[in-house]
């Protein structure tokens, strides 16, 4: 699987116990980085390869960080500054980049399956820093151990994987643009992995057709699933990617599925609150939900890093069979 | 021009099948069929042992690129891959740059292929541009030899040019053929609407895309009492409508690719472009209710719908690399390997078929070899979840779905499909004046396919004579081999080597 | 993708099979103690000392002898633990372990530290150590403290308390602890 693959193109590369891994790894690199010096050698001398076709601050600088941290080199492509656009082989561009010292490929890009692709392109590691509407593997990785950080006790730990333990039967709510969401797509799959119970709510038209066959159960009443959800986690209106013809008016959805503090009441007292970002403030949600004691939205945010140095770690320092020493 | 004689083989055509007959050309037309013939003096002997004969293939649906995008295909390339899969005549698409929109356009391609190792009839639009808006000059373009008009890439979307295309081209006795897409709910797509591209996060195409233009069209045909003919129907629900109308007594025709009756949309799971296609590859039921109707005589000709393409811009984001893969080289052995029925009809006539056991139907079920398509299979199978992409390996074999076996059809049906049917539309049957697929017979012309029907081989894409690569079939094993082509008296192609 | 660590994990990717103890776990003891002795008359007492032990074997020699020497010099020493993983130049050799955490919970400055670890082969894994120390903070002195000298070294590096020396071949494996020591060879191949 991944590990031959050697790339991170989904969520569904994975398995419970590597996800165990990597959140017990991300908590080692949350050391790291609280340390006065926070910066390790481990993969000195070797060159992550950002290739960005679309703007994203965020992740991208995340992944840096993540990728400095570990001592690495960043060699950074733009579409801007790429070939990316101009129709030449994206393969050809990426096997550039390889030749030129790219040890490992860090991928964001427009369109859905091009870190899937580079993966059987390249022999270096890929990891998907999000791709259209497909996935975001880190994303649902930080969020994962962002939960973990809120709802995990860990006096329960008496096997392996019981850091995954507080999954068990957590009700998740996954609220709006769930068709054009990378992120929802990475979560549904880890959170059924992981034996949560995930909702779908939104306007039908922003549900993925054959949403029906996803292991979810979906709902168009918002009002009705928030009494009896843990977990709030509210999408992006994706504009920029046309939902606003998917809809009436930003007006409609915010009366509609956006998270005030009326909205917010019907949550148990317990539920938390989050966010991919950047948030549309007022649209899906307050801008006083987003920043109360219940949103778990700066968590996130901040636990990228950490998250993201685990991933690039175990693609990139394990260069496979070891000999005798 | 010397004499050419097939020695042995097996005869298959309208008549039906023959063996032990050998067949003696003589100046591009066969002049005599008898067992054991002895060879003229100078004669090109061929040995056809172990091997079919059949009329020329015909393929109604070819890209040939040129003029316009030469380096993806040529009119001498695209005939080296046509006679290398057993064509003699191929109908070319217009949607070249510029489009074959006018009576000068198709005279460059005639002369353009004049020397070409097989006929090349063109295609013209149905409208200037192929924008849908004004008809072509269908008269002076008939006039030249067009008998079939496509917007092909394109179906028509407007109704009312539609209805005028199949008034003013029924008047010519000409054939409108159509591509149906409603552009409006396919604009953007990059495969079928399904699970799978729900999962994927790609824009799909739904069935009714294609059978809402199909529906729309029969209409409209029925309304201009007008012949009309679609091309490469990919849902069961266009094959509904088509034999509703065909039971009705309209007077429509129907043609099927290879691709879409052997692979499903399982094959876009790692989002490689090669599998992009238009209409898209569909669902196992799809393929299934293709395949009846394909051997109930709803859909009558299997078509290429050949369309290469650059290694580049195969080498895109699926939603930018353009739909289309090649299949002229591989097309008989496709509809072989998925439909030949192999109960044991006539043998294939091999002298020494007893003894060396291959009587020919050796083979062990009709399936073939496919990759993995394991891709997103977790979804939805709580906590087993892991090994979710698909592994490269080609040792595994997709059986078709069973149900399909009761649809299986014999050599002539199969042949039937992809020679004389396709020629009849195509206007280049006898019938017509034309010179391609007629029987076998002494006066004929010699436009002849030798294949072996139970040769099993493994598709190298590189190695194909097409300039482009984009086969869907690069690495499969298929059954049925094309040996040899005879063209007009002359052997263009001669055990897996094109002459010119 | 954790697979693979998790098959790396495996001591040199093998199986540990003992042939023969060298200390039992009283010789361990009783080493320990002199070792404790030594370290407190070496830093004229445990004013500003500090132990840090080496994950993952290292740690349990650390917390004894922090016990013993609080015991003679009736005063708490701190004790940390290190995890060199992400400082080795020979990363793929030892995977990063969850289990083993680095807790330095105190500042270096100024500060004696003896690093302890279970046995001393090429002197990587000290080198990597000194390195990380050198992260958190600038100590006074750095010192080396190991129950087996196994000999082999590829750096230039010399401990300061040793609690025995142990000739080995370079193929063989020792395995130290507080239960005693072993010598042993790893068989290749998988579990
Ligand atoms: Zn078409």
């Amino acid at each position: 699987m991944s590990l031959l693959q050697n790339a991170l193109v989904s969520i569904g590369d994975l398995d419970n116990d590597d996800i165990g891994h990597i959140m017990k790894l991300s908590a080692i690199f949350s050391e790291v980085l609280r340390r006065d010096i926070p910066k390790v050698p481990t993969l000195r001398g070797k060159t992550m390869a950002m290739v960005f076709s679309e703007d994203s601050t965020r992740t991208r600088t995340s992944f840096e960080i993540a990728a400095k941290k570990l001592s690495m080199d960043i060699l950074s492509l733009n579409s801007s500054q790429s070939s990316m656009k101009k129709g030449e082989s994206l393969k050809d561009t990426l096997a550039n980049l390889h030749a030129i010292g790219a040890d490992g490929f860090v991928i964001r890009h427009s369109s859905s399956g091009v870190p899937t692709q580079a993966s059987t392109w390249m022999t270096v590691p890929v990891i998907n820093a999000g791709d259209g509407c497909h996935e975001h593997p880190t994303q649902a990785l930080l969020d994962c151990y962002t939960l973990i950080e809120r709802f995990d006790t860990p006096s329960n730990h008496t096997t392996d994987n019981a850091i995954l333990n507080c999954f068990n039967g957590m009700t998740v709510t996954i609220v709006g643009d769930v068709e054009h969401s990378r992120v929802a797509r990475s979560l549904v799959i880890m959170l059924d992995m992981l034996g949560a119970k995930t909702t779908l709510c939104g306007p039908r038209t922003l549900m993925p057709r054959h949403v029906d066959k996803w292991p979810v159960r979906v709902s168009y009443h918002l009002d009705e699933v928030l009494p009896e959800t843990q977990v709030c986690y509210i999408l992006r209106l994706q504009n920029e990617r046309g939902s606003g013809t998917y809809l009436p008016s930003i007006r409609e959805y915010a009366m509609n599925w956006g998270i005030d503090s009326k909205r917010a009441s019907l949550l148990p007292e317990t539920a938390v609150i989050m966010h991919p970002g950047p948030i549309n403030r007022g649209v899906e949600l307050a801008g006083e939900i987003a920043d109360s004691s219940r949103s778990l939205i700066l968590n996130q945010a901040s636990n990228g890093v950490a998250v993201r140095m685990a991933v690039i770690y175990l693609l990139l320092a394990n260069p496979g069979d070891i000999t005798e020493v | 021009m010397t004499k050419v004689l097939l020695q042995g083989g097996t005869l298959v055509d309208a008549t039906g099948i023959r063996s032990g007959l050998d067949v003696l050309i003589d100046n591009s037309e066969i002049v005599e069929i008898a067992p054991n013939i002895s060879p003229p003096r100078g004669a090109r002997l061929i040995d056809c042992d172990g091997c079919m004969i059949s009329p020329g293939l015909v393929d109604l649906h070819t890209h040939l690129r040129e003029p316009g995008n030469e380096e993806a295909e040529t009119i001498e390339s695209g005939t080296r891959a046509a006679v290398a899969g057993g064509y003699t005549a191929v109908v070319c698409m217009p949607n070249t740059e510029p489009p074959i929109d006018n009576a000068t356009a198709v005279r460059d391609i005639l002369a353009m292929s004049k020397d070409a190792l097989c006929a090349v009839i063109p295609a013209g639009t149905i409208t200037v541009g192929r924008e849908g808006e004004r008809l072509s000059p269908m008269v002076e373009m008939n006039a030249c030899g067009v008998r079939l008009f496509t917007d092909d890439g394109r179906g028509v979307q407007s109704a009312s040019v539609m209805r005028r295309a199949l008034e003013y081209a029924s008047a010519l006795g000409a054939t409108i053929a159509q591509h149906c897409e409603m552009e409006d709910l396919a604009a953007n797509t990059v495969m079928n609407e399904g699970y799978l591209s729900s999962v994927m996060g790609v824009q799909g195409a739904p069935n009714c895309a294609e059978e809402l233009m199909l529906e729309r069209d029969l209409e409209l045909a029925a309304l201009c009492g007008a012949r009309i003919h679609f091309m490469h129907l990919s849902t069961h629900g266009s094959v509904e409508l088509v034999r509703r109308a065909k039971l009705a007594g309209m007077q429509v025709t129907a043609e099927v690719t290879p691709h879409h009756i052997s692979l499903t949309d399982d094959m876009l799971s790692e989002y490689n472009p090669i599998y992009k296609v238009n209409p898209p590859l569909r669902t196992r039921k799809d393929i299934t209710a293709l395949i009846r109707a394909l051997s109930d005589g709803t859909i009558d000709a299997i078509a290429t719908d050949h369309a290469p393409h650059v290694r580049e811009s195969k080498e895109l984001p699926l939603d930018q690399a353009p739909p289309g893969m090649i299949g002229l080289e591989t097309a008989l052995a496709v509809a072989i390997t998925v439909l030949k029925d192999n109960s044991g009809e006539v043998g294939t006539g091999r002298k020494d078929a007893s003894e060396n056991g291959r009587s020919g139907n050796n083979r062990s079920g009709r399936t073939y070899s496919t990759k993995s398509n394991s891709v997103k299979s977790e979804y939805g199978n709580s906590g087993s979840a892991g090994g979710g992409r698909a592994n490269n390996s080609y040792s595994e074999h997709l059986t078709i779905d069973p149900s399909v076996l009761q649809y299986s059809m014999n050599m002539v049906d199969i042949i039937a499909a992809m020679s004389w049917k396709p020629a009849a539309i195509a206007g280049l049957d006898v019938a017509s004046g034309g010179r391609h697929g007629g029987p076998i017979v002494p006066g004929a012309p010699a436009n002849l396919t030798v294949f072996d029907p139970s040769a099993d081989w493994r598709v190298d894409a590189p190695r194909l004579l097409s300039k482009s690569g984009n086969s869907p079939f690069d690495g499969l094993s298929l059954t049925g081999k094309v040996r040899h082509t005879i063209y007009e008296g002359e052997p263009v192609y001669l055990d897996g080597r094109a002459t010119k | 993708m954790a697979e693979r660590e998790r098959r790396l994990a495996t001591p040199r990717g093998g199986v540990f099979v003992p042939r023969s103890q060298v200390m039992s776990a009283d010789d361990v003891d009783r080493a320990l103690v002199r070792i404790a002795h030594e370290i407190i008359e070496h830093n004229k007492g445990s004013d500003n000392l500090a132990l840090i032990g080496l994950q993952t074997g290292g740690v349990q020699i650390a917390l004894k002898l922090r016990d013993v020497i609080s015991e003679i010099g009736d005063a708490e020493i701190p004790v940390g633990t290190l995890d060199v993983a992400f400082y080795r130049d020979d990363i793929q050799l030892r995977p990063v372990l969850p289990e083993a955490v680095t807790t330095i919970p105190f500042d270096l400055t100024n500060m004696a530290v003896v690093l302890v670890d279970d046995v001393l082969f090429t002197g990587r894994t000290v080198r990597a150590a000194l390195q990380a120390l050198s992260d958190f903070g600038r100590a006074r002195s750095i010192q080396l403290a190991v129950l087996v000298d196994r000999g082999h070294r590829e750096l230039p590096i010399r401990p300061d308390y040793v609690g025995k020396n142990l000739p080995t071949r370079l193929t063989e494996q020792v395995d130290a602890n507080l239960e005693g020591v072993t010598i042993g060879d790893v068989i290749k191949g998988r579990p």
